[in-house]
């Protein structure tokens, strides 16, 4: 007896070697951790429970059938996040450069599966060079299996991708189709085609880190939502991040204890806006006076910075946070800022998380590079996004809310609960000197006349009382109450239920 | 008796005259400007009139305006304040015209001190001490050489006009002297629209020592003790306290019947200050005479238990000193730092901005505070940077400045540098703390700027325990989450690994009867509090002793603030310590070779062009904000390979001026 409880032991410990201490050295020595040594970290102490510890692969093609480690490249299972459940993989780039088998996908779809029937998230932790060559077909099957998994169980429970090394070709379709993702400075990329290919096809001159490294994803091209100073940094604020996220999409968002009084006033909230109206204020300082504690963790901060979205908590439960940055482009809405509201506006709706928006926004960026782009589709998702929310939706008007945008950002038409205005708000067509312009064209050049019906426009829209008297905006709040009366709105809206008319699934404008 | 007081000033001091006029029963009136509106003063006042731009230059300093708003309030007197128009003959003249009282002196004795070069002769003629100099005023750059190698090296180029450090210069050779004349000159234009500069022999190791004089029209004066003022930073005070550690009773009484006598000359009728250089054998010099209330006069408040303001406003409406030289005994020990918007780091480079978290030290004991600003307050290019007063008053020094220290450490400003762990610093230095003090104080200790303080191992201590507890406070809480499928480990891990700023520290950590005891090398903590997460301020007890630290999250960890040094503290497992050394170090990105724009500014000037090989000290441009042009010059020798700023242009903080090859 007891040596088969040594040798379940020893094949324990050189599952848990991987490639061999030579391979973790070498990783080690690149600044990465191990896929075991991450899941350390990630998860609560003594927490994991690894599933198929002893899968091998199958393959007998180009002598790789002497070719066997257990595991297979990549480490799955179970474990807890401040005792939340949550289902890990972790690949292994110390086993055949964590090349993807058929095998190995199997692993991660095992996971997947266990994730989506007992409705947990799952953490992806992405260092691999790609497809395992020597497989051919069987590999592409692999992923294409775990693409169907993320597609099917997008909406049902959280997907997270974390990138902490190689991730190209086929590979970044998995992380793509998941709801995050997070890379890690100068030891992560993602790209379809690397380097080589691109100077071979374009001629360009690129390299790893600059056509698809975290920095390049984060500011340029969006890919991915955070970006982190190496593999610690990176897992422990997964771990802050995934204390905001509901388990599934059946569940509402977890509640934390709380030190933060829901009715704390700010009083220096009410010198926020400038007297000049084309002065810009930081929207951030509103929304950390306004969450928990000033705990606001923020997603894709450097990226089309004219929306700042992110979570925060109130009274201890997650709220999503979208708000325009008068700092960044005065906070208009562009291509960029739209599809990213839209994308986080849509993840909360999946997850019942409550959306709270703060508005100050003149209006569409205009010019043809806008247009071109086809803003009138990217600004339509922000607003189809808004619309389609069933989710408690608490907006506050702080200054600007011109135009089209207006409606965009949450308004009462896109069935927003409760909609709230600062004195300061302006709720209009759009600035009093451009609609003067139109309305009074014939007296254009008479500056008087054009100061007088500025004056009057002013008088007349520049304030929240047109809106309020229509009902569009139910209450005018003192700055000072944001907090207050947030809190208050949302926990009435805390049972709030709205169905949608049945459809197989909607044709939001892609 | 005085009815209404019209404040003619912003900021600390007229909040400071607003709450002695309110307890005197006197209603206030107060005068803002366009950057103003929402400004505490405001808020504090009975009535409030909009005196126009924020540029002083069109508001604060505008004397019809001020009359104006006179008329408008019906004020039958005005408080001045300091700087603007305090000491302003014109505008007293034009009060004493429209019979409104002045709160301050007579219009003979602002006139005869307000001028640097006539004060001094007034003084030699009443017997009082002088320091060496050319009075005449200087024409141009030749002339200031010429005079200055005359008196001899070191000399001090000044605005005649000037005050609180602006139009000085220190020259100790021609050149310097050269460019030391054109940049006072200009200062004095841009601060006073005076452009008159003289000179004088520069005396070394020098203390700032100043008498309180009070006199009313009666012809009696008296004199309040002294402030030292010593710790200063380009000739802008920074911390003062009263008593002097240098004076003994024999000099404090020479100078004080000295500087009595110099305010009978000129039948000295209000609050004023007489100051005076002290060479450290005990010599002392008459430097000038300020004809109103000064900044820093809350320490003899302190010590003195007398209301200056209430004293000006009395002495104004004619009443008689109800105090008498007897009257006045110094009792404890005050001292006062001034906490001021600026970035101690970045060579003290001015700071503007709004202030988004402000909470200050109210409750901690002895302590006063005067300030015109609020959270949410702003801190503009177009006024004096100070944020705030902060005095503590003990029975000892080394008491008020514990207490100071205390303070500071509790004094939480977000939005804006400031110079808080500065402060901090000096209140910890060995040699502030010993009393030996001169005004090259800072210049001498801090030679290559302020780096953040070097904390000594016992206030290290404190950190590694601080970061230990609110890490527990920060686990415990999230261990409270909703959903959980298995109750997390509540049981206390006994061993960590705290590291602070890269020094890594093995910590054993247990419950104790009260709080946590934390150990390691030998040593032994007990701290307490009832910290909760979230809070900025983490305050408790060490071994007994209250403390605070600021304390900020960060991605990797936390920060720490305390008596001036920030320290990144992580607190990790062994285990994760173990693999979180295997992260590689990241190099910032190299701006060795690149001038950046220090702070927010205006480029005034770019002396130099692409191309042109400059050498180390040499000035490359000029920047201006908060109405002080800074030289920023070469580091080392290099070329210049590309400008890219312009006279007139607007840069950011870190924007790239030029770039060397």
């Amino acid at each position: 007896m007891q040596n088969i409880l040594k040798e379940l032991e020893e094949r324990r410990a050189q599952a848990r070697l991987g490639g061999g201490q030579k391979r973790i050295d070498t990783q080690h020595s690149r600044g990465k951790l191990t896929a075991r040594e991450r899941i350390e970290v990630l998860l609560d102490e003594g927490s994991f429970e690894e599933y198929d510890m002893f899968v091998e692969h199958r393959n007998t093609d180009f002598g790789m059938e002497k070719n066997k480690i257990p595991g297979d490249g990549v480490v799955t299972g179970r474990g807890t996040i401040n005792g939340r459940l949550v289902f890990v993989f972790s690949q292994d780039f110390t086993v055949f450069g964590g090349a993807l088998s058929e095998t190995f996908a199997e692993k991660i779809c095992k996971v997947m599966d266990m994730a989506a029937k007992v409705g947990a998230p799952v953490i992806g932790l992405n260092d691999s060079g790609g497809a395992r060559i020597q497989e051919g077909v069987a590999s592409l099957a692999g992923y294409a299996e775990v693409f169907q998994r993320n597609i099917e169980q997008s909406g049902v429970i959280p997907q997270l991708s974390v990138i902490m090394g190689p991730c190209a070709g086929g590979a970044v379709y998995s992380p793509a189709m998941t709801d995050f993702i997070f890379m890690v400075k100068d030891t992560s990329y993602m790209f379809v085609t690397g380097p080589d290919v691109v100077k071979t096809v374009t001629q360009e001159e690129v390299t790893q880190e600059e056509l698809g490294g975290a920095i390049t994803h984060t500011t340029k091209s969006s890919v991915a939502d955070l970006a982190f100073e190496n593999d610690v940094e990176a897992l422990l604020q997964t771990r802050r991040f995934y204390d905001f996220l509901p388990l599934n999409n059946r569940e509402q968002p977890p509640v934390r204890e709380s030190f933060d009084d829901p009715d704390r006033l700010e009083m220096s909230l009410d010198t926020l806006i400038p007297d000049n109206p084309n002065k810009p204020y930081d929207m951030l300082e509103l929304i950390h006076k306004t969450v928990d504690e000033g705990d606001f963790m923020e997603v894709q901060p450097d990226f089309a910075g004219n929306l700042i979205v992110g979570f925060g908590r109130i009274e201890g439960a997650t709220v999503g946070i979208v708000a325009n940055q008068p700092m960044v482009l005065a906070g208009c809405l562009d291509i960029d800022s739209s599809r990213k509201g839209a994308r986080f506006v849509r993840f909360c709706d999946c997850f019942n998380i409550p959306i709270v928006t703060l508005v100050d926004v003149p209006g569409f960026l205009p010019g043809t590079s806008q247009e071109y782009g086809g803003i009138i589709k990217h600004g339509a998702k922000l607003l189809y996004a808004f619309g389609e929310a069933t989710v408690p939706k608490v907006t506050v008007i702080t200054r600007k809310a011109y135009g089209g945008a207006y409606d965009v950002m949450s308004s009462k038409h896109l069935r927003a609960d409760v909609n709230y205005a600062w004195p300061t708000a302006e709720i209009a067509v759009m600035g009093a000197k451009g609609a003067v312009e139109i309305i009074f064209r014939k007296d254009i050049g008479d500056e008087e006349k054009i100061a007088a019906h500025t004056k009057e426009y002013e008088d007349r829209f520049a304030n929240p009382f047109v809106a309020a008297s229509r009902g569009f905006i139910d209450e005018v709040i003192m700055p000072h109450s944001t907090r207050k009366r947030v809190s208050s709105a949302l926990r009435i809206l805390k049972n709030k239920d709205v169905q949608m008319p049945w459809k197989k699934h909607d044709n939001l404008p892609l | 008796m005085i009815k209404k007081i019209l404040i003619a000033n912003r900021g600390e001091i007229a909040c400071r005259v607003i709450k002695t006029a309110r307890q005197m029963g006197i209603k206030t009136v107060a005068v803002y400007s366009e950057a103003d509106r929402d400004a505490l003063h405001v808020k504090m006042a009975d009535e409030t009139v909009f005196i126009g731009p924020a540029a002083a230059a069109e508001s604060y300093l505008v004397i019809d305006k001020i009359l104006a708003a006179i008329e408008e309030t019906g004020a039958d007197a005005v408080h001045p304040g300091y700087g603007f128009l305090s000491e302003n003959s014109t505008f007293a003249n034009a009060l004493k015209e429209k019979g409104v009282a002045f709160i301050g002196p007579n219009v003979r004795a602002i006139e005869a001190m307000g001028d640097k070069i006539e004060s001094k002769k007034l003084a030699s003629d009443a017997g009082v001490s002088t320091v060496p100099g050319y009075m005449g005023v200087i024409k141009d750059e030749a002339e200031a050489v010429n005079i200055a190698s005359d008196i001899g090296y070191p000399v001090m180029l000044k605005a005649s006009a000037g005050g609180g450090g602006k139009g000085m210069r220190i020259a100790y050779n021609d050149e310097e002297a050269a460019e030391g004349f054109t940049s006072a000159t200009n200062e004095a234009i841009s601060s006073f629209g005076d452009d008159r500069v003289f000179v004088e022999k520069f005396i070394e190791d020098p203390r700032h020592i100043e008498i309180q004089v009070l006199g009313d029209k009666h012809g009696n004066v008296i004199y309040l003790g002294e402030r030292e003022c010593s710790i200063q930073r380009r000739h802008q005070k920074v911390i003062e306290e009263a008593p002097s550690p240098f004076l003994t009773e024999e000099l404090r009484k020479q100078m004080g019947e000295q500087a009595v006598a110099l305010a009978q000359a000129v039948d000295y009728d209000s609050a004023g200050t007489v100051e005076m250089i002290v060479d450290p054998k005990g010599g002392f010099y008459f430097l000038e005479m300020n004809t109103r209330l000064q900044v820093e006069h809350p320490v003899t408040e302190l010590i003195t238990g007398v209301d200056l303001v209430e004293q000006m406003i009395r002495s104004a409406a004619g009443e008689e000193l109800s105090l008498s030289q007897d009257d006045i005994t110094l009792t404890g020990w005050a001292v006062e730092s001034r906490i001021y918007a600026e970035d101690p780091l970045r060579n003290f480079l001015p700071s503007i901005g709004r202030i988004e978290r402000y909470i200050p030290p109210t409750d901690i004991e002895g302590v006063r505070i005067d300030t015109g600003i609020e959270e949410g307050s702003e801190i503009s290019i177009f006024y004096d940077p100070m944020i705030a007063k902060l005095c503590t008053y003990a029975l000892t020094r080394d008491e008020a400045i514990a207490q100071m220290s205390l303070a500071l450490d509790a004094y939480y400003l977000r939005g804006i540098s400031h110079n808080v762990n500065f402060l901090s610093a000096v209140m910890a230095h060995p040699r502030f703390q010993s009393g030996n003090l001169s005004t090259n104080f800072i210049a001498e200790e801090y030679p290559d700027g302020f780096e953040g303080a070097d904390l000594p191992q016992a206030s290290l201590d404190t950190l590694v325990a601080v970061a230990l507890v609110a890490n527990e406070c920060e686990q415990a809480r999230a261990a409270t989450i909703s959903g959980q499928v298995s109750a997390p480990d509540f049981s206390l891990r006994e061993d960590w690994i705290v590291t602070l700023d890269g020094e890594v520290y093995e910590v054993g950590y247990k419950e104790a009867t009260a709080g946590r005891d934390v150990f390691f090398d030998g040593r032994f903590l007990n701290i307490q509090t009832n910290w909760t997460p979230g809070n900025p301020l983490f305050s408790g007890l060490i071994n007994g002793e209250p403390f605070t630290v600021e304390i900020d999250k960060t991605d990797s960890g936390l920060r720490l603030a305390y008596d001036g040094a920030s320290l990144e503290a992580l607190v990790q497992t062994p285990r994760l310590a173990e693999l979180a050394a295997y992260m590689p170090e990241k190099i910032a990105p190299d701006t060795s070779k690149m001038l950046l724009c220090p702070m927010p500014g205006l480029i005034v000037s770019v002396a130099v062009e692409e191309g042109e090989e400059v050498f180390a000290g040499q000035a490359l441009a000029v920047v201006e904000a908060m109405k002080m042009e800074n030289i920023l010059r070469a580091e080392k020798d290099a070329v210049v390979s590309k400008v890219l700023a312009a006279p007139g242009d607007s840069f950011a903080v870190d924007q790239v001026i030029m770039e060397f090859e």
